[in-house]
């Protein structure tokens, strides 16, 4: 068995992308990001806010977090309920302690479960940012349209009763070849589920444009503590780390943003709370941090990156 | 298919020619760092699907390309700031695409073998002319881009055919990095030619520590000291490689680049290192060591038992 010659032939192999979603730029290379009263480091902390079904489709595929075991999985399901009623409470204390505003990304679904939290995050002063409508609302390649139109109509009806929302996360940030362009169309400014850079970029659709705002995989706490398995004090390291070197390029190469995912199931935990306050406390001793929302990014970019 | 690939003899790692570097050195110390290019659509192969999930698979897909657009930069700064000059294993369709980030490392000297065409094209039932059209284009891609000639062949994601160690020494390849069985080169049985093994290691690379090891950055600074010291110790008694093979989109994470600098930083700080690239390491092996390892390989051959014999 042979493969097909069409296998060697690379009709996208050309200057730049292989896509039309954005053009290829080093990051070292712009016009140095100016930020809002000269800040060096944008800080974005955005806690989420998921409902894992305890009868998930699992179509196409399980959303990281998903139930387990046989049903019924009272064990993860439970766990994760525990990040949404506990552990997201003692983040928003942690925030509170240091005046952070965050961007809350919300399944739509527990605002209609738990409309009292989302008055919450928002009586806080935080913004939110939608996430379809649970975690078994998958949005991927090859899908029906007319379901994803629904998922993100449905999704942004209900919590656009809430608040104003501009942005986007995509359960498992998994999307379709139109998800960009569906978010256009409903007003959907900013997107979280590319992290293809490490400031905001443009992503183009042909319905109009859309700011993806890189929203750290490598470092989320699920990332660390659920998918390496790392340690607290490991944890806060790596966010340290990561801050001392963006701080450092900022004085060079101009502004940097530093984007901290969170889940109440995971950095919500008794043990893990004091490891994300402490990662805070070492960001935001330095002069030049900026504590901004999605939305605030949003703002500001126009003329941050002009 | 077949039990043994056949393609070297075994070579216990106890007696062998004393390999001498350059000055006196014991371990050849180089970097390669991966420059790939992964498609966001490509065709599939009947043995390997290039994503797991339906296309556009958004969270793999952009954590690669933030290696073309974040990591390899700020890979490319901590190696010149030391005059560590990287042996890129190259995706050389990144000659089209991003021939900017191509210039630069050229521009510092970096030495560039194929690492095939894209990282998402895999050689799985490649025919011969198949096989043969990969090698032609790669070789002439990268003469086109950087005027080097290519001397080095890491496989698009490490994917071959039985015919791929034949075809590399017959287009000229001096050295392949595909085959993990030893710390020193060791000379290859190919059906015409000559090739070498250059070790390059899977166990100290980024995508292994951290992606199937799971390692925290600190931890890798820590394996690579280890696993340089009893290199070094050892390359007392006859040199030894060591090879750091890179990913921008892992390496480069900010959270990670701090951590490797300090690895390296405890490497360059020995005195009897040979920091070199794959190719340097090729010449002066086939110039000094080539003969006298094979005939050194040879004589363990006419050792062995022949098959059946009692013991």
């Amino acid at each position: 068995m042979t493969l097909p010659d069409e296998y060697l032939i690379y009709p996208r192999r050309q200057h730049g992308m292989d896509h039309a979603l954005y053009p290829w730029s080093d990051l070292f290379a712009r016009n140095p990001v100016k930020w809002p009263n000269g800040a060096r480091v944008a800080l974005m902390v955005s806690p989420a806010l998921e409902f894992f079904p305890l009868n998930p489709t699992g179509k196409p595929f399980k959303a990281p977090g998903s139930m387990q075991t046989p049903y019924p999985d009272l064990r993860h399901y439970t766990t994760r309920d525990y990040g949404n009623r506990v552990g997201i409470y003692r983040i928003l204390r942690v925030l509170q302690e240091f005046a952070l505003p965050a961007t809350v990304t919300t399944n739509a679904h527990i605002a209609e479960r738990y409309p009292e939290l989302i008055e919450n995050v928002l009586r806080a002063g935080h913004e939110i940012a939608a996430e379809s409508l649970t975690m078994d609302t998958l949005h991927y390649g090859g899908m029906d349209a007319s379901v994803e139109i629904e998922y993100i109509d449905k999704s942004l009806k209900i919590l656009r009763a809430f608040s104003e929302v501009n942005g986007w996360l995509s359960p498992a940030k998994s999307q379709s070849a139109q998800t960009l362009e569906l978010l256009v169309q409903h007003n959907v400014r900013y997107c979280l589920d590319w992290a293809h850079d490490e400031l905001p970029t443009t992503m183009h659709t042909p319905s109009g444009d859309l700011l993806a705002i890189p929203h750290s995989v490598e470092l989320s706490d699920r990332q660390i503590f659920s998918e390496y398995k790392h340690s607290e004090a490991s944890y806060v390291q790596q966010i340290k780390d990561a801050f001392d070197q963006l701080y450092c390029e900022s004085a060079t190469y101009g502004g940097r943003l530093l984007t901290l995912p969170l889940s109440g199931f995971v950095s919500g935990l008794p043990y893990r709370i004091g490891a994300l306050r402490e990662a805070l406390g070492y960001i935001l001793k330095h002069p030049g941090v900026w504590p901004a929302t999605g939305s605030a990014i949003l703002q500001a970019w126009p003329a941050a990156s002009a | 298919m077949r039990a043994d690939p056949d393609l070297y003899d075994f070579w216990p790692y106890a007696n062998r020619p004393k390999i001498i570097w350059p000055n006196g050195a014991r371990v050849a110390f180089w970097v390669a760092p991966n420059i790939e290019f992964y498609e966001l659509d490509p065709p599939s192969n009947p043995e390997r699907k290039p994503w797991a999930r339906a296309h556009p698979d958004v969270v793999p897909y952009s954590h690669r390309d933030f290696g073309n657009r974040v990591g390899n930069q700020r890979l490319m700064k901590v190696l010149a700031q030391r005059q560590v000059r990287g042996s890129v294993s190259l995706s050389v369709a990144m000659c089209d695409h991003h021939p900017e980030l191509i210039a630069q490392a050229a521009e510092l000297n970096w030495e560039f073998f194929s690492h095939g065409i894209y990282n998402t094209r895999y050689c799985y039932q490649m025919s011969e002319a198949q096989e043969r059209a990969i090698i032609e284009d790669s070789i002439a891609t990268v003469a086109r881009a950087t005027g080097q000639r290519i001397d080095g062949w890491l496989a698009p994601a490490l994917t071959h055919t039985e015919r791929t160690f034949d075809l590399l020494a017959e287009y000229g390849i001096k050295y392949t990095c595909d085959l993990f069985q030893d710390d020193q080169p060791q000379p290859l049985k190919v059906a015409s030619g000559r090739l070498i093994s250059m070790p390059y290691s899977l166990e100290i690379n980024d995508v292994i520590v951290y992606n199937a090891y799971n390692q925290s950055p600190r931890a890798y600074t820590e394996m690579i000291k280890r696993q340089f010291d009893q290199l070094y110790l050892e390359g007392a008694d006859s040199g030894t490689v060591m090879c750091i093979p890179l990913h921008g989109f892992l390496v480069g994470q900010a959270h990670r680049i701090g951590a490797f600098q300090e690895a390296l930083d405890y490497i360059l700080a020995h005195d009897k290192v040979w920091v070199t690239t794959a190719r340097e390491i090729a010449d002066y092996f086939y110039a000094h060591y080539y003969d006298v390892c094979l005939s050194d390989i040879a004589a363990h051959k006419h050792r062995r038992r022949p098959q059946g014999q009692a013991v």
